[in-house]
């Protein structure tokens, strides 16, 4: 199992030199030096971002450039905001909690709506739950959801009033974990639709296959009752891939929500990102970008550690 | 005589392809959708003269019999915003798609044809861009870029390439390991003519089929950067931008018009590109038979 973890580690350095160069890169194209943007400090007096400049060498070539822009992202300086003057790392530090808090709720609710019917329409392909199940995961993969967010707004909001239409509490409301869950069911609703549809089709073809297999026919030919055989052995094997699926939601839970949070006027990493685009604020989409590609990466990390304490086979 | 000349009918794979993908009534109906939206789309703002950028003077107007969706707080016709907006949304699509391919397939087809660490390399790549979200990559790109509809096609489908040259990487593998190609490459066939002979004719479907689907997720993509104003520049319409000024609450709970169409629009056009890879999906599976249609094994 060490040997698994260092080995995987190993191998994600790569990766991770890729990621940080896309973005390097990426940000030198929209002028400027990344380092020059990390340096641009108006609290500073002139001759100490002189000094600091020669120190860590903005005249010398791109590579050397690239690696001290790395050695002070990884020291947690990510530069200060054009537009605010506040430093970007604690930027982003306020605006990840609401985002994290978003994403999650919309993952739990998609997965508590989309496998009960993904079981149900594997357990009895072509019935009406199918047929529901697979409508509903259609829309669910063809739906902008900026358009489920207006139509949603719309009627339950506007026409309905039921609910609000922004933020994460009211202005002058209490903070409290009520009026947090008043706010959150629709954008949270809004973001989980997406990932329904294809949670209800995986889920769907999960049960089908384990269904099919040899143990479950051994199953009934045996006479064990139809409910102990569905919730003994196909529940679980079908479930196995569940957490493939939230792997593959992970980039999503961290930076995946920007429409839905700019539209909720929600706190969050995607609406700041759209703001500092506006503003054409550099330091903090860049640093935002860098951020989310490196919480990704270790996340990616972490579950593939979990898959090898679950599954001993992935080990090499 | 007769029985003799119905055994040779329908004895190609690619008859059954054709008769497979159109017993799938949701993909039938999806092409049927498209072709008909392509062809009001591209002519019909011709035919009815209509113009999509000038103002005619009535600000905000609900619909009515000469403007059918009204006009916008500019006052143009929305009409003829939402079928120009058609034309940039699902060439925007298309256009991206096509990019996606060109980057993607050659990509798949070295890594999965030389293998070794040029398969490292591609396929380190392939992942390292996959597990961005995309929209994060994508805002940042173009605010470095600048906002143009060709930008923003290529930047689409650079986003896009991974998933198609994984596909493709998996299905040249095993393809590779078929026997035919092993005694075609004992018997010294060179690498072009065994690519083109045998990888490349068995690698369409994989990349027709993400290619609808990387469709669908494009025109999701632009239509959501545009609704933030950061996709498709105005003046010029998309499904996406006509949306932008339903941001405001007055104008989401009082001018309905203004963003039900392009909404339902992009909703209806995604599905349907949707249906068609499923059912081209399921048509080119050879493992369904049409008359197994009751116990088709997904």
């Amino acid at each position: 199992m060490l040997k698994y973890s260092l080995k995987r580690a190993i191998s994600l350095i790569p990766s991770f030199f890729i990621i940080t160069m896309l973005v390097y890169v990426i940000s030198s194209i929209a002028g400027g030096s990344p380092l020059e943007m990390i340096l641009q400090d108006p609290f500073i007096s002139a001759e100490e971002v002189a000094r600091k400049s020669a120190e860590l060498g903005l005249d010398k070539p791109v590579l050397i450039q690239y690696f001290n822009w790395l050695g002070e992202l990884l020291k947690g300086n990510l530069g200060v905001s054009y537009r605010t003057y506040v430093p970007v790392a604690k930027m982003i530090s306020e605006a990840v909690g609401p985002t994290l808090i978003l994403t999650m709720t919309s993952t739990l609710l998609a997965l508590l709506f989309a496998i009960p019917l993904g079981l149900m329409a594997g357990y009895k392909p072509y019935s009406a739950w199918d047929y529901v199940s697979s409508a509903l995961s259609y829309i669910g993969a063809s739906m902008p959801n900026f358009f489920a967010a207006l139509l949603l707004i719309f009627v339950v909001s506007l026409k309905l009033n039921w609910l609000p239409t922004s933020g994460m509490y009211d202005s002058f409301g209490e903070q409290s974990f009520r009026e947090l869950v008043r706010h959150i069911i629709l954008p949270a609703v809004v973001l989980s639709i997406q990932q329904v549809g294809s949670l209800i089709r995986q889920t769907r073809a999960g049960m089908v296959e384990v269904l099919q297999s040899e143990y479950i026919r051994t199953a009934r030919a045996q006479g064990i009752r139809e409910k102990r055989i569905l919730v003994q052995y196909a529940l679980r094997n079908a479930l196995a891939p569940i957490i493939t699926i939230l792997g593959m939601q992970l980039p999503f839970i961290v930076g995946g929500a920007v429409v839905t949070e700019q539209i909720f006027s929600w706190p969050g990493l995607g609406s700041m990102m759209v703001r500092a685009i506006g503003a054409r604020d550099y330091p903090v989409i860049m640093g935002i970008t860098v951020f989310i590609a490196v919480a990704v990466f270790i996340g990616n990390f972490i579950i593939d550690l979990l898959f090898g304490i679950i599954n001993p086979r992935v080990r090499y | 005589m007769n029985e003799k000349a119905n055994i040779n009918k329908h004895n190609s794979y690619y008859d059954d392809v054709l008769r497979k993908f159109k017993q799938h009534r949701l993909a039938m109906f999806g092409l049927i959708f498209l072709v008909i939206e392509i062809i009001l789309v591209f002519a019909l703002p011709a035919i009815l003269q209509l113009d999509a950028f000038r103002s005619v003077g009535d600000f905000n107007g609900p619909p009515s019999l000469t403007y059918p969706f009204g006009t916008d707080s500019v006052g143009r016709d929305l009409f003829a915003r939402v079928l120009m907006g058609g034309r940039v949304s699902i060439t925007v699509g298309l256009g991206s798609a096509c990019v996606s391919l060109l980057i993607g397939v050659p990509l798949g087809l070295l890594a999965g044809y030389f293998r070794g660490s040029v398969e490292m390399v591609i396929m380190r790549l392939a992942d390292s861009l996959m597990s961005f979200p995309s929209m994060v990559l994508i805002l940042a790109l173009s605010a470095a870029l600048g906002p143009s509809i060709t930008i923003l096609t290529i930047i689409l489908g650079f986003l896009g390439w991974p998933e198609i040259a994984r596909l493709l990487f998996a299905n040249v593998i095993s393809i590779k390991e078929k026997e035919y190609v092993e005694s075609a490459l004992a018997i010294g066939t060179t690498t072009p003519v065994i690519l083109s002979k045998y990888i490349i004719p068995n690698g369409i479907s994989p990349i027709l089929i993400s290619f609808t689907f990387r469709t669908a997720a494009a025109i999701i993509q632009e239509s959501s950067l545009s609704f933030l104003g950061l996709g498709v520049p105005p003046p010029t319409p998309s499904w996406g931008n006509i949306m932008f000024e339903a941001q405001s609450i007055t104008v989401l709970s009082e001018r309905p018009w203004v963003w039900l169409p392009s909404g339902a629009l992009l909703l209806l056009t995604v599905l349907s590109v949707n249906f068609v890879g499923d059912g081209l999906r399921d048509a080119l599976d050879p493992k369904t038979t049409i008359a197994d249609k009751g116990h088709k094994i997904k």
